[in-house]
């Protein structure tokens, strides 16, 4: 008996008139959607009640739009992608991915001379301090997130930590940034450890609440504990760095001064920037070290599987509370450093915004490695500085980049894991990041 | 071989809620012996397997483990890590658990946690690069490639578990289970998925370990090849209720057994279970 | 006394509005086992969209109350249940067979999304609307203090209870309810029965989503203020009650808003206002450390 031809529906590849009706389909749902919030515009009128405008332009182009770019990853876009992959030869793309170690190397020497290259920019110098700083922070994160695979969304708890015990005790006891930065990192280590204990017996989802939680409520703390902190003011007047005992200032005893330098305010801005670099590259030789560890096994031998762990005599909870301290640690230096760049400090600088945004920068590096999560940040900032004009739109955009990052590229920019050592004698080389190893298996 | 005893199940029950898993369940295994836990699918195998590691805690019972040293555990009152630590008993599981993105060298030297974490003085010795940290992580890579070696993974040291086939996932649990120095290794099923060969080499790896390293195994299987040809002493469960203890010979003959397995005409089905209770 | 029964009434009010948008998160935590963290605002569009309706409902001459509200009520449920829908098909169904943190991670950018979407389309700013329903009964009248029962707070309780009676009919008498219910026992198990286990899910969503714009329009009418920021605290409020009534229990959604929403009143009536967010979080931790399967929970055995 002959069996009915049934044409196999391809989701990929639609001919013509099935890819229109999908398209169709997705402008309706965009009809929807957009109607009432895109197409109607609410705004207070003079006597303070709501009045309201249409857009209705504005919303028939963002429905063609979706008509069209639905029509165009039907019809252009799979084709384009499988024929791209094909295009590229085998040997170019291993090239490719043995080539991370190197930009590692590049990365750090660029770093370093950043300054050098950026001296008369100041808008730069400024963006570069940033990007280290939230380098270091994803560094810490990293930790938790990335080789634990703890999901902590209140990493911003420790950064605040750092950043207010920092402020306080400069402020209190007048000790030198060298002396501060160290202890707020220890209490803020105190502070992960605090704040993990609770959490050792929870999974996955509801540990990232539980975080959540902690984060908004040293937020709230802040915020309404005026007597210490300051509250919504904040802590001003924090002390800025001196150049080991030399003030940067215009002064005779200060650094420019004592170096035969003419005085210029970005002398500061220069020596924060080495700081934060400083500080960022020793996080990630400690964080590279301890991989290589036992500690550092258990922690990614948590992430794969926590019963077998246990099973194996493994402490997991000393293992999981090392690592919440050991993220928090650094997420506190790197809050310290923020307090005394910025000299100011405020809840409003600790919201869960932030929390999400190293997190993206951890998973949009491709979780555990070191060199994806700088150039993630370096992405990822430099993106939002660029995008400045368009202030409203970068969190839209950030959002779903977040999304997309995780459903087309879930290892993040950067895909493989290095092993921490090798069967065939020696560890496998250092460098600031991964160093993929070309074409799997040897 | 005398059979000193060195687990001891006395009145083990395990309650889930209305369930009754296990039911006040005696029995003990030998040192060195490999004993043998049989049983319909549900019988309590696995459960009882987590009373012993320390995965649940049973609701009554004892669980007592005597090293030939003499050290004494009470295991129904330690965590998992500190029976797998302390009282130092391996074992494996029923759907295999490997770290899947690490490489087999790093699954076995994960095994080895402890003993590590102490000659790298808790990390800060190891962090500045201690010699004695570098030594004990020489020792601890050898020993996992011994382990590599008996299992025949020796030539895939530096690829992801998760890559290995089903067999080889098999092998290398205990070989990480092996790793740890175990005293009482329990495997879960460890033939299933095996063909004749594999199971046959399976019957020769658990005996050599069990002589040249004076281990004692628990073992669950289904696989009546391996449970007949390599066991001293087997304990058959049906329902979380013990129906036989005794030597393969006596298991294989025994009524109750063949009944559970097989099943009895309907007119059977009263005495047995009144004899099942007793 | 009569200030304590005024925050009864008012804690119950609250509550239901919770209750509302936890039976959202516990819905979709039961059956794909996720917490669904957009949800809130998912909750935060709906009552946007019933804004936007009944501004327009105003201006094209709709303007019996009444009406008004039912047409509003139907709009905004099906337009938020589309949203529903929409984030379930772009954002988590791709990543059920991903690792475990990639549909929070989703989650938490769609949230993003939702959120700055909504303030660049309608801005920052908050929203006010003038109360539509008023009026309402004094029960109590005590020395200094009169203890008032409005006819909003009686709309959103009354309105509360009869959708969870038909979504208990639902769960519990229904095919629908059926597959919801194979779904979070086994996935797997249902798609080989023959449940179409996409449609369910997403139908999940649809119904979690289409709940939270009436907590929204409850929310509109109650506040008479919205803006973009409303979703995040509910969502978090809501979730906390979801486990705390046990996650995957309609009755316990349910309870557990209503507890939460008579936490914060009476928190921030007798002790401070200004740490109500803090007593939420607070008691979310609690919960999830030393009960984590809530009041009507089941037991979850972890199998080994």
């Amino acid at each position: 008996m002959p069996v009915p031809h049934v044409r196999e529906p391809n989701p990929k590849r639609l001919d013509g008139i099935a890819a229109l009706k999908q398209a169709a389909r997705a402008a309706g749902i965009a009809v929807g959607l957009f109607v009432l919030l895109l197409g109607v515009r609410t705004e207070q009128g003079p006597t303070g009640a709501l009045v309201i405008t249409t857009r209705f332009g504005l919303l028939a182009e963002i429905v063609a739009a979706v008509f069209l770019l639905s029509l165009a990853r039907s019809l252009v876009w799979q084709r384009v992608v499988a024929d791209f992959t094909r295009l590229v030869p085998a040997a170019v793309r291993t090239a490719a991915a043995g080539l991370s170690h190197h930009l590692a190397r590049a990365f750090v020497v660029f770093a370093l001379l950043a300054p050098v290259f950026f001296y008369t920019n100041r808008y730069l110098l400024d963006l570069a301090i940033l990007i280290v700083t939230y380098t270091m922070l994803g560094f810490g994160l990293n930790i938790v997130v990335g080789l634990a695979g703890l999901l902590d969304l209140g990493y911003v708890a420790f950064y605040a930590v750092g950043a207010y015990s920092y402020a306080l005790i400069a402020q209190t006891f007048g000790l030198s940034f060298w002396i501060c930065l160290p202890l707020a990192g220890i209490l803020a280590a105190f502070a992960g450890v605090l704040l993990g204990f609770p959490v050792l017996r929870l999974r996955g989802d509801y540990l990232a609440i539980v975080t959540l939680g902690f984060g908004e409520i040293i937020r709230l703390i802040l915020l309404n504990w005026q007597s210490l902190t300051g509250g919504p003011n904040g802590i001003s007047g924090i002390p800025r760095p001196s150049f080991f005992g030399l003030p940067f200032n215009s002064s005779p005893d200060g650094f420019a001064a004592t170096f035969g330098l003419h005085y210029s305010p970005t002398h500061r801005i220069v020596f924060l920037y080495y700081v934060i670099l400083a500080l960022a590259l020793l996080t990630n030789w400690v964080t590279l070290r301890l991989r290589r560890l036992p500690i550092g096994r258990a922690w990614e031998a948590l992430r794969e599987d926590e019963i077998a762990c246990r099973a194996l005599g493994v402490n997991t909870t000393n293992t999981k509370l090392t690592a919440f301290a050991m993220g928090a640690m650094f997420g506190g230096l790197a809050g310290a450093f923020f307090a005394t760049r910025q000299g100011f400090i405020s809840p409003e600088s600790f919201t869960f915004s932030e929390s999400a945004l190293v997190l993206a920068i951890v998973v949009l590096g491709g979780m555990g490695s070191q060199l994806g999560v700088a150039v993630a940040a370096t992405v990822m900032l430099g993106g939002f500085e660029l995008f400045r004009e368009f202030d409203q739109y970068r969190m839209l955009v950030f959002g779903l980049a977040m999304v997309a990052i995780v459903i087309y590229r879930p290892r993040g920019l950067v895909a493989t894991r290095a092993p921490s050592i090798s069967g065939r004698g020696g560890n496998v080389p250092a460098g600031l990041g991964r160093n993929a190893r070309s074409g799997g298996a040897a | 071989m005398t059979a000193t005893p060195i687990l001891a199940v006395e009145h083990l029950t395990m309650r889930f809620g209305g369930l009754l898993a296990v039911s006040d369940l005696s029995f003990s295994a030998s040192e060195r012996h490999i004993t043998a836990l049989i049983g319909p699918n549900g019988a309590g195998k696995t459960t009882l397997f987590n009373c012993i590691t320390g995965f649940y805690r049973p609701t009554v019972g004892r669980l007592s483990l005597v090293h030939p040293g003499g050290a004494t555990f009470l295991l129904e009152r330690l965590s998992e890590f500190r029976i797998a630590k302390e009282a130092r008993v391996a074992r494996t599981f029923q759907n295999v658990r490997l770290f899947a993105g690490m490489t087999l060298l790093e699954n076995l030297l994960v095994a080895q946690h402890n003993t590590l974490m102490v000659a790298s003085g808790f990390t800060v010795l190891g962090l500045f690069g201690a010699r004695r940290y570098a030594r004990a992580e020489a020792g601890a890579v050898d020993k996992a490639r011994y382990w590599l070696d008996r299992v025949g993974l020796a030539d895939r040291a530096d690829d992801p578990a998760g890559a290995l086939p089903y067999g080889a996932q098999r092998r290398l649990e205990i070989a990480r289970a092996m790793c740890t120095d175990p005293v009482l290794l329990c495997l879960d099923e460890p033939a299933a998925g095996l063909n004749n060969r594999e199971s046959a080499e399976l019957n020769e790896f658990l005996r050599a370990i069990r002589s040249e390293h004076g281990i004692s195994i628990l073992l669950i299987e289904h696989d009546m090849g391996v449970v007949m040809e390599i066991s001293d002493h087997i304990v058959v469960l049906d329902y979380g209720v013990k129906i036989a203890d005794g030597t393969p010979e006596e298991v294989r003959n025994d009524p109750n057994v063949i009944a559970a397995y097989l099943g009895v005409p309907n007119e059977e089905i009263g005495r047995i279970e009144a004899e099942v209770r007793s | 006394m009569e200030y304590f029964v005024q925050q009864l009434i008012n804690g119950i009010t609250l509550g239901s509005i919770y209750g509302l948008i936890a039976i959202g998160y516990t819905m979709v935590y039961g059956i794909i086992g996720m917490i669904n963290f957009a949800h809130g605002d998912i909750f935060m569009v709906g009552a946007f969209l019933a804004l936007i309706t009944f501004l327009v409902l105003v201006a094209i001459g709709v303007s019996a109350i009444p009406l008004a509200l039912l047409l509003v009520l139907l709009v905004s449920m099906a337009l938020t249940a589309l949203y529903g829908w929409t984030v379930e098909r772009i954002a988590y169904r791709p990543l059920r067979h991903s690792f475990r943190l990639a549909p929070l991670i989703s989650a938490i950018g769609m949230s993003i999304v939702l959120q700055n979407f909504v303030q660049v389309a309608q801005g920052a700013r908050v929203k006010p609307l003038p109360p539509l329903v008023q009026g309402g009964y004094t029960l109590l009248k005590g020395n200094d203090f009169a203890v008032r029962l409005s006819n909003i707070q009686i709309i959103v309780v009354v309105t509360t209870f009869i959708l969870m009676a038909c979504f208990s009919y639902l769960v519990a008498r229904t095919k629908l309810g059926r597959n919801m219910r194979a779904c979070e026992q086994d996935l797997k198990m249902a798609a080989l029965v023959g449940i179409d286990v996409n449609r369910t899910i997403s139908l999940t969503f649809v119904i979690g989503a289409a709940l939270a714009a009436v907590a929204g329009l409850m929310f509109l009418l109650y506040y008479g203020v919205v803006d973009f920021f409303i979703g995040f605290l509910a969502g978090v409020k809501a979730f906390t009650a979801a486990v705390l009534g046990g996650i995957g229990s309609l009755p316990g959604a349910m309870i557990g808003g209503i507890l939460i929403g008579l936490v914060e009143t009476m928190w921030s009536a007798y002790f401070s206002i200004e740490y109500k967010d803090v007593a939420a979080f607070a008691i979310l931790i609690t919960v999830l450390i030393f009960l984590p399967t809530g009041i009507l929970g089941r037991p979850e055995v972890e199998k080994v």
